[in-house]
């Protein structure tokens, strides 16, 4: 760990000694999520979501797990042996359930951490690497919850299987041929649902490994901070445990609570009733919509009505649809206030709300029918999404004045005169 | 440079997409879309209270059995309920006693034929049996049924939008349709076997209207089988064949939040204590 005062693990019992001479796990424990690393003793509740994504993964992985021992990954059964999961499983019907809400669960948490790292700048120097390994694990969940979606082999799952490879269809010449070789055929069948659950298997446990090098990556240069100003000194910093693992025990049981208030009174909400109708190739659904989550960028992907010359409209969609998850890779490089929290850019925080009821917009329209004025309003919804990022994050770092930042968090949480370093230097960005 | 090509990307997407919406917004106004005649004349399900509905719901056993007994006399005929088997009638209140015989008056196909017509033959049903089909197969019910395939039922509260108040709005929806439909959508009006519904999504079902009037079964609990009562009762039996768990999932529910709320609040209090003498 980087700062000095960072406690050291000390073995006591002649066990623990013998152990960590051999294995020193305990002490890597020690350091990552023990007493020995030191965190800033100011940050807020938005600071609990990285756990909470850590636990939605481990629910979805233990209940996956289980229920896989009683599914059937055949086009056949596929649909029944889910019926039987929910109706024959001893407790089946809350395994499913909090896998299917579990993956809503998770998204939310997820898209809430992605928009604390928007507001706060979280992605910038020195942490690029978590952000950039954390767009990885976003990427890798989206396959993971597509090609969940599709092993109860619904309505849903068959025509969304089909409108998502339909995307690479989209693709000039090779499309095509590279559609049939991920479905394994002309449309989707068993072997597109076999593959998917056997990727579908291996996925969460690379995400669980991208998780490892993400966290590996935090603990570099330490957590970020509401202030955006870097540890200066021991007093800006708590020890995770006893401080942290309290403040996320909290925030797990108020996560908890939401979750099994879903869970077990509203199961199905998130879902879509043309999923209880077993999967028929013969009979197209009237609207064709992915999951919730997904829904922003299935809005984006439709809001391309116009060929641009000899660029069809639909290979546009899926152009931006993928641009409008990728853009985000660049975004430390894009957005270069030397600020990082909001709270200290007036123009940014005025954008960042409008991004962020932009996004909420994309996503009533991504899942509403492709009908007008849907259409319409997408089409404006989208045109800001691309603008805030690829040119007014840009333009604003250049030209906003942040307000003074405070010199230390110690500063920022005890006032001036009680700060040990009263009188300092206030830092001021370059201009 | 990684920002001019952002630049260029961005102007890009989003000017095309400004372009879009201004020839998609200039196409709406100079011809607004026709409104369609399910537009206009499709109707959302009615209200409809069951003793399942909310966090507390339970089932009422006694409308379950009538629910069994509508779907058993009228539903069965043309629906299926694959995903149920006899001994699952017991979670309805019957007994075991009761339910063989249900099960032994609803005769199941055998695989094997009669060695001396060729006929498929059947046999009794038993309480592990899943209740038998009304159609041997897809093409048979869709021969009998002009060309309609009637949906299975195990699953149908939860495959319609609306659930149990759809299933209740479309039995009693049955009507004339309206003379404004032939007037404003000729092409909209029910075709040769037909029925309009304004609670189906394209108006016109194929399924004629299977409670046609009062008392087409007789309740052994002595309610007036009205049509209104009879679809209702089936609408409840059929939430609880798309969700026969649906009573632990509610008990176990609240178990669960009680735990959590009180362990969320030695959680809270854990925290305070943790914190207390660190300003943050």
């Amino acid at each position: 760990m980087s700062f000095s005062w960072a406690k050291h693990y000390e073995p006591k019992s002649d066990l623990t000694k013998w152990l960590d001479e051999r294995l020193p796990l305990p002490r890597l424990v020690y350091g990552a999520i023990g007493g020995g690393y030191p965190v800033p003793r100011n940050l807020n509740y938005f600071w609990n979501f990285g756990v909470l994504a850590g636990i939605a993964l481990t629910i979805q992985i233990v209940t996956g797990i289980i229920m896989a021992m009683h599914y059937a990954p055949n086009a056949l059964v596929a649909f029944d042996s889910t019926e039987h999961i929910m109706r024959d499983v001893n407790w089946g019907w809350m395994l499913r359930y909090a896998h299917a809400n579990g993956a809503s669960f998770f998204f939310i948490v997820v898209y809430i951490h992605i928009f604390r790292g928007l507001y706060f700048s979280s992605y910038k120097a020195p942490r690029e690497m978590i952000w950039l390994l954390g767009l990885v694990i976003f990427l890798l969940m989206m396959a993971t919850a597509f090609m969940g979606y599709v092993l109860p082999w619904g309505q849903m799952s068959f025509w969304g299987a089909k409108v998502i490879t339909g995307l690479f269809g989209a693709i000039p010449l090779v499309g095509e041929p590279i559609q049939q070789w991920l479905l394994g055929g002309f449309a989707p069948d068993n072997a597109a649902l076999n593959r998917f659950f056997s990727l579908h298997y291996l996925l969460p446990f690379v995400i669980a490994g991208v998780v490892i090098l993400h966290i590996w990556a935090l603990h570099i240069p330490g957590s970020s901070n509401p202030t955006g100003v870097e540890v200066k000194q021991e007093s800006d910093t708590v020890p995770f445990h006893p401080y942290y693992t309290a403040k996320d025990g909290f925030g797990l049981g108020v996560f908890l609570i939401l979750f099994c208030s879903v869970l077990f009174f509203a199961p199905n909400a998130l879902g879509h009733p043309d999923n209880y109708i077993p999967a028929n190739p013969l009979s197209t659904p009237a609207h064709i919509v992915p999951e919730w989550y997904f829904w922003p960028f299935y809005a984006i992907l439709r809001a391309f009505t116009f060929d641009f010359f000899i660029v069809p409209a639909k290979l546009l969609g899926v152009l931006a649809m993928f641009a409008s998850i990728l853009l985000l890779f660049f975004l430390p490089w894009l957005d270069r206030s030397p600020v990082r929290s909001g709270n200290y850019r007036p123009l940014f925080r005025t954008f960042f709300i409008i991004l962020v009821l932009d996004v909420l917009l994309l996503g009533y329209l991504g899942g509403a029918p492709a009908e007008e004025p849907y259409v319409m309003l997408s089409q404006l919804a989208s045109a800001y999404y691309f603008a805030h990022f690829l040119i007014i994050l840009p333009i604003i770092s250049k030209i906003e004045k942040p307000k003074p930042l405070p010199f230390s968090i110690t500063e920022s949480v005890l006032g001036k005169a009680s700060s040990g370093t009263a009188g300092g230097p206030v830092l001021q960005p370059a201009e | 440079m990684i920002r001019i090509g952002a630049f260029l990307v961005g102007l890009f997407f989003s000017g095309w997409l400004l372009v879009s919406f201004g020839v998609g917004a200039a196409a709406y106004i100079s011809e607004p879309p026709q409104p369609t005649a399910e537009h206009e004349f499709h109707l959302h399900p009615k209200k409809l209270a069951l003793s399942s509905d909310g966090p507390m719901g339970k089932f009422d056993r006694q409308q379950l059995q009538r629910g069994f007994q509508v779907y058993k006399e009228v539903c069965s005929a043309c629906h299926s309920m694959r995903l149920v088997a006899f001994r699952n009638l017991t979670e309805l209140g019957y007994t075991e006693d009761e339910v063989k015989a249900i099960a032994a008056n609803w005769p199941t196909q055998t695989p094997s034929i009669d060695p001396a017509t060729g006929e498929p033959t059947t046999r009794p049903s038993i309480a592990s049996d899943y209740i038998p089909s009304p159609h041997a197969n897809e093409t048979a019910a869709r021969a009998a049924n002009n060309n309609a395939l009637p949906p299975d039922l195990s699953l149908i509260t939860k495959a319609r939008h609306g659930g149990a108040a759809y299933v209740y709005s479309l039995l009693t929806g049955y009507q004339e349709p309206p003379a404004e439909l032939a007037k404003k959508f000729p092409d909209a009006m029910p075709g040769p076997g037909l029925n309009y519904n304004p609670y189906f999504a394209n108006l016109n079902i194929a399924m004629a209207n299977p409670l046609g009037s009062d008392g087409i079964v007789t309740y052994s609990d002595g309610t007036n089988a009205t049509r209104e009562q009879m679809a209702k009762d089936v609408a409840a039996f059929l939430v609880w064949t798309a969700e026969p768990t649906l009573e632990k999932r509610h008990q176990t529910g609240w178990a669960v939040l009680i735990f959590l709320i009180i362990a969320t609040g030695l959680g809270y209090m854990a925290y305070r204590n943790v914190w207390a003498g660190v300003k943050h």
